[in-house]
């Protein structure tokens, strides 16, 4: 059908006349504003009339609507093609709309919420002997035990990541290699409880009680693929060229990686790490499974049930108080402000440093 | 048991770095061949993980459904710890699938419009902030979405709910048969919904872009509007980039657990009323039978866990073979 549309256009050949004039008659620039503004008096107006209470309803309305004249108006004024071409648009801008309604939704509920219960106090008391219907407390043992996992969910998985992304890059050929590139693909893939199980069934085996260390072992899993995705992205942004210079110069390959490749990357590198921190702070199933929770505060992630932030967050919206509901809003600005913290400054850090790719 | 190799790992290569000064070609070589098998052994470290977290559960799995009185693939009920121990993953293994067919079906179209708006839409200044904020929800923790959904988004959802039963409870999946609040497979659904569309949009924003700039311009130039030149050259030659991106947003919905396990009120009841409360996720159901379960208790859940771990392993291998179909291009070989 477009094909037919298509060759049918150029042949009218357009009268001699303004620079607009090589396409047929057209719409001012500013018609979609004014599609809108029809659009948002029609919606007023029948939501007024019909009485309806919600302004969401309000709202819809507006938007069929809109479409609606812009679709009719313009598949009469101009063509069906164009139309349609407007159609689309719109769609496109309403499916970008809808996508950032809930995530507004979600940050403004989360701060106006939480800010009611975050202070001074809440941040440096733990649970300790606060009845879950009480006002009071604070996440302190909680972000203890979130920082001490993921740091050593870090210190764990950030090597290992770093040198197979170095092995992938910049040694790996055949079959070895190929089978890391797919594997480290699904790993991202793995579903963080059932990284929490695998420990578990470890933990089962050899009778090992619930710690700090069996979580970001669990959180070290989840981790390394999305390192070594993003440090292996970043490595194969270094130009060759550099590599081939310091062989040249007769440095050994591996001072070559050190030396000259690494430190090109770097600003990537810490990047990809910071985000992988900052995806693997949120995650509550391994913790629940493998450092069960306490309402104290324990620094010793090698021995204990601990508590961690996102776990928290579940025991105290679990509680289902007026009291706990409010901590567990506050803890979770706690967590989302660290979480983007951690994303702007990574982000911050990849614009600062961004690799020198040639030219 | 990865920990202590790897924590030791970065100082060797290191340790000949002190020396190199004087003979370079012999140190050369062991440093080499040291940080070589550095690296190749952490490829290989990734593999075993990988192969024992099968094995293990696989072995856990095998002890439970061993002693399991009744069909672990037909049996409705979850009773590990009664006296004939009869659990199965019917009701999860529905609820798992249908869940997250439902957030396809929302995030996929949504998700493409998204990618779409940031590759040809918006204006040029606007697409990297739009872009930056759908990485954003990406970035909020799963228990977040998971008490908004609860304390947010449900009471939110149950004008939609009686309006979806009033006018539409021909179609069978919208009747409400038991009066409640919506805490039921809908709303997990929407809201897994939110939860993948980043992955889904990221994945197909960047298919998008690569679309020829020859094709796109040889449509223009055919008088083609935007719309033709994004059905003709775009949509096609990013099909399979967008399949593969949904089967990645879906490999997330499966194993979401705290958003499910906060929204959902379970039972063990198959229906396909997608508006009663009811239902259960593998995910879900792990977290919520955790703490009451035993040493056995235990092991059924990690049977359980095998099988969504199956399910996610095949369907991102097939989401990951789509996407090595197409050859990457970068900046460097090696």
């Amino acid at each position: 059908m477009s094909h037919a549309a298509v060759q049918d256009t150029p042949t009218p050949v357009p009268p001699p006349g303004g620079p607009g004039s090589l396409s047929q008659r057209s719409l001012p620039r500013w018609a979609p504003a004014g599609f809108a503004l029809l659009g948002i008096l029609v919606g007023v107006g029948i939501g007024t009339a019909a009485g309806l209470d919600s302004k969401v309803q309000w709202g819809l309305i507006a938007v069929i609507a809109f479409v609606v004249i812009s679709y009719v108006v313009t598949s009469t004024v101009e063509n069906q093609r164009q139309a349609r071409d407007r159609l689309a648009t719109s769609v496109v801008w309403v499916c970008f709309v809808l996508a950032v309604i809930p995530l507004f939704s979600l940050l403004w509920t989360t701060i106006s919420r939480g800010i009611e219960v975050l202070d001074g106090y809440f941040l440096s008391h733990s649970m300790a002997g606060v009845p879950s219907a009480e006002v009071g407390g604070g996440v302190y043992h909680a972000l203890i035990g979130t920082l001490e996992q993921v740091g050593i969910a870090t210190v764990i998985s950030a090597p290992i990541g770093l040198l197979t992304a170095v092995y992938l890059v910049e040694y790996g050929k055949g079959a070895l290699a190929r089978a890391v590139t797919f594997f480290v693909d699904v790993m991202t893939g793995i579903p963080s409880i059932v990284a929490g199980l695998f420990i578990l069934s470890i933990m089962l085996m050899t009778e090992i009680k619930p710690s700090g260390l069996m979580g970001a072992l669990a959180l070290a899993i989840l981790m390394i693929p999305v390192v070594v995705r993003s440090t292996e992205e970043m490595l194969k942004l270094v130009p060759n060229e550099l590599r081939e210079a310091s062989l040249a110069l007769g440095v050994p390959k591996w001072r070559t990686i050190l030396k000259v490749v690494l430190p090109t990357a770097i600003g990537g590198i810490t990047t990809g790490v910071m985000l992988a921190i900052a995806r693997i702070a949120g995650e509550t199933a391994p913790i629940i499974l493998l450092v069960f929770g306490s309402q104290l505060i324990n620094p010793n992630p090698f021995q204990g049930a601990q508590s961690s932030l996102p776990f928290y967050i579940f025991e105290q919206y679990k509680a289902g108080e007026v009291a706990s509901i409010d901590r567990a809003w506050a803890a979770a600005l706690v967590l989302i402000a660290f979480v983007m913290i951690l994303n702007l400054v990574a982000r911050g850090i990849a614009r600062w440093k961004a690799p020198k790719t040639g030219r | 048991m990865a920990s202590t190799t790897s924590i030791d790992t970065p100082p060797p290569p290191r340790a000949p770095q002190a020396e190199p000064p004087s003979a370079s070609t012999s140190t050369g070589r062991a440093g080499d061949k040291i940080f070589s098998g550095l690296s190749k052994g952490s490829g290989i470290l990734l593999l075993v993980i990988m192969a024992s977290i099968a094995g293990f559960l696989a072995y856990r799995a095998a002890i439970a459904i061993s002693k399991d009185e009744g069909n672990f693939l037909t049996t409705f009920d979850w009773n590990p710890s009664a006296s004939p121990p009869v659990f199965g993953i019917a009701v999860l293994l529905f609820g798992t699938v249908v869940s997250s067919i439902i957030a396809m079906v929302i995030a996929v179209p949504i998700a493409v419009g998204i990618a779409l708006f940031i590759s040809h839409y918006a204006p040029r200044r606007l697409a990297a902030p739009v872009a930056y904020v759908v990485d954003l929800l990406a970035a909020v923790p799963s228990i977040i979405y998971g008490i908004w959904g609860a304390l947010v988004l449900v009471p939110y959802l149950d004008g939609l709910n009686s309006w979806l039963d009033q006018y539409f409870a021909w179609t069978y999946i919208f009747d409400q048969t038991q009066p409640g609040v919506a805490r039921n497979m809908l709303t997990v659904g929407i809201l897994l919904a939110i939860m993948i569309l980043p992955i889904v949009t990221s994945v197909s924003r960047e298919v998008f872009l690569q679309v020829p700039r020859m094709n796109e311009e040889a449509a223009l130039a055919l008088g083609a509007t935007r719309w033709e030149v994004i059905r003709l050259s775009v949509l096609p030659f990013g099909r399979s980039g967008v399949i593969s991106a949904s089967m990645l947003g879906l490999g997330r919905a499966l194993g979401e657990t705290m958003a499910v396990a906060t929204v959902l009120s379970p039972n063990y009841l198959i229906s396909l009323h997608l508006l009663d409360p009811g239902g259960g996720t593998f995910a879900q159901n792990i977290a919520a039978k955790f703490d009451e379960a035993d040493e056995f208790g235990r092991d059924a859940l990690i049977a359980s866990g095998l099988v969504l771990f199956v399910l996610t392993l095949l369907v991102n291998g097939a989401a990951r073979l789509i996407i090595a179909r197409r050859k990457e291009y970068s900046g460097a070989n090696a």
